[in-house]
């Protein structure tokens, strides 16, 4: 498949523009567009509620794409695939429902510096609840985390260790199989966020053997909304529900309630269904096409920003020198401007990037600045979208240059 | 966007690398720090009232060239007004961001700080704008409850 074809699938980049900020959310293909339209005007229903037919098909589709999602991570029982409505609820699932019941006084937590805020803060939460201790791994100055750190980090005392598998700032791909197995080693279990990497790389939870891992679908193709947890089944099967209502009872009664098996147990009131249905046609599109396909195209348009953006002596790049460990995130500033101005020029340009701290204040207070321009690739981007950024940066770096201090 | 150089025009341009204003104030009567936590944007700005005018002002702190130019030359518009007179530029300044204000007469009380009106058709850079213009309304309301009132947060 030709990259001209494949952004034919994706109405909205007929739009004269270099969309460069699929880490905060990625373009949708027709195919997840028309999905969710099928859904809406053949089949909408309630799942899990009506005896009629309208309702069965709903809760089939349903169903049949937590199965599919199963099978896409490779775990080992689909009720161990749970809906949420993005990587941040899945995250605050796991720390209310598993840290707050198994975290003791004086436990640790171990994260990584490169986290994002929604794998930070709900864990300060259960440490100060639990009276335990956060503890972070840093990063060394090629933004990678340094065995080191790993085996000094992660001790006996550490209950929960939170891992980005791609950090959403510096692109830095994590070495999580490595550190899951030492954090089993120390009896700790590990939390891994895939939301930058899920888009771009085969996962299997089983290989990894991560106990969980949470994604939101709206990076990889699918709706806004949507998210999945999975855990390992005889850890969920332990974990009290994180949220209350409809759908995941048994019996309730005046005083007291018995709760649903799993999946149901953490699927509190109506899903969003046309979110789940959407994240389906979303994995069928991204399989079609192959992740094979997707690293390909990737490799090459993220290899040449690397080396374009590289010759511009104006710019501080925060990347990792190895390209193996690299994913498609490059966070940049122009010397001297705010990053800011120079996303209001680049949009001038046509150029989407997002600037700001990318919620991840304390890798952006350990890196000593306060923000970045980030420009963020997936398989629909050409190497013509790098060269309109590396024109409209200097176009931008014109601009200021003759103020700069 | 053809408003980008009315934005980023000479004027901003100056005041936002290297302002004159941005230096630290004997005897300040008032401290306030302003920020825009999205951006990491954060300004201190001082002031010093000589009954009920505002006899000086000097802020400091780091942030894009858009609030940066906002502050120090907002600082130039407002010095030597009365405190009264200060409070209805500022409202002027705010109304012409949010695009409330159509008499263009109107608009001349702003002297230089004018030049932010194109920041309007940027809805993404407006808290940038009015970023110091918060700060400076919630010291003179401080200054009003006779100094008592909460650390302001402009969001």
């Amino acid at each position: 498949m030709k990259l001209e074809e494949i952004k034919k699938d994706f109405p909205i980049l007929e739009n004269d523009i270099a969309y460069l900020d699929s880490g905060a959310t990625t373009q949708k293909p027709t195919k997840v567009i028309d999905a969710i339209e099928e859904f809406y005007t053949k089949y909408n229903a309630n799942p899990h509620r009506g005896a009629y037919s309208l309702s069965v098909q709903a809760t089939e589709v349903y169903e049949n794409t937590r199965t599919r999602i199963s099978k896409f991570i490779n775990s080992k029982h689909r009720e161990e695939i749970i809906f949420t409505k993005n990587a941040t609820e899945a995250l605050n699932l796991i720390a209310y429902s598993y840290g707050m019941d198994n975290i003791k006084q004086d436990d640790e937590i171990v994260l990584s510096i490169m986290e994002h805020h929604s794998n930070i803060v709900p864990w300060q939460k259960v440490c100060k609840v639990t009276n335990s201790k956060l503890n972070y791994m840093y990063i060394n100055d090629e933004f990678e985390i340094p065995d080191e750190e790993i085996e000094t980090k992660i001790t006996n005392k550490t209950k929960i260790v939170g891992i980005t598998h791609v950090s959403n700032v510096l692109g830095t791909i994590n070495n999580i199989k490595k550190i899951i197995k030492y954090a089993h080693k120390k009896g700790a279990i590990v939390v891994v966020d895939a939301s930058q990497s899920i888009p771009h790389m085969k996962i299997d939870v089983q290989d990894l053997d991560a106990d969980f891992l949470v994604f939101s679908g709206h990076k990889m193709l699918a709706p806004l909304g949507i998210g999945v947890l999975y855990g390992k089944k005889e850890i969920l099967n332990k974990m009290t529900p994180f949220l209350m209502g409809g759908d995941m009872i048994e019996y309730v009664y005046e005083q007291e309630t018995t709760f649903a098996p799993l999946p149901n147990k953490f699927e509190a009131g109506t899903q969003n269904v046309e979110g789940v249905i959407g994240l389906g046609a979303a994995i069928d599109y991204i399989e079609n096409l192959g992740y094979d396909k997707i690293q390909e195209i990737e490799k090459e348009v993220v290899s040449y920003a690397r080396q374009e953006l590289s010759k511009l002596d104006y710019l501080t790049l925060y990347l990792t020198p190895n390209e193996k460990n690299h994913s498609g995130v490059i966070s940049f500033n122009i010397n001297g401007v705010h990053p800011h101005d120079v996303a209001s020029i680049l949009d001038s340009e046509g150029v989407c990037v997002r600037s700001g701290n990318h919620c991840a204040q304390p890798l952006m207070r350990f890196l000593g600045i306060d923000s970045t321009c980030r420009a963020s690739f997936y398989f629909y981007n050409a190497k013509e979208d790098v060269d309109r950024l590396v024109n409209a940066l200097d176009k931008a770096y014109n601009m200021f240059k003759k103020y700069i201090i | 966007m053809d408003d980008l150089t009315d934005v980023y025009n000479e004027l901003i341009m100056e005041h936002s690398m290297n302002s004159y204003n941005k230096k630290k104030l004997e005897n300040a009567d008032y401290s306030e720090i302003g920020h825009n936590p999205n951006c990491g944007d954060e300004i201190t700005l001082e002031l010093k009232l000589n009954g009920n005018i505002i006899e000086d002002m000097a802020f400091s702190g780091h942030g894009c060239a858009i609030s940066q130019a906002s502050t120090s030359i907002m600082i130039d518009t407002l010095k030597g007004k009365t405190i009264d007179e200060a409070k209805e530029i500022i409202k002027t300044f705010i109304e012409m961001i949010k695009r409330e204000i159509t008499d263009e007469e109107e608009l001349k009380k702003l002297e230089d700080a004018i030049a932010f009106r194109n920041v309007s058709n940027m809805p993404a850079r407006v808290k940038c704008a009015l970023l110091a213009w918060h700060t400076i309304e919630d010291i003179l309301n401080k200054n009003e409850n006779g100094g008592k009132g909460s650390i302001n947060c402009c969001q």
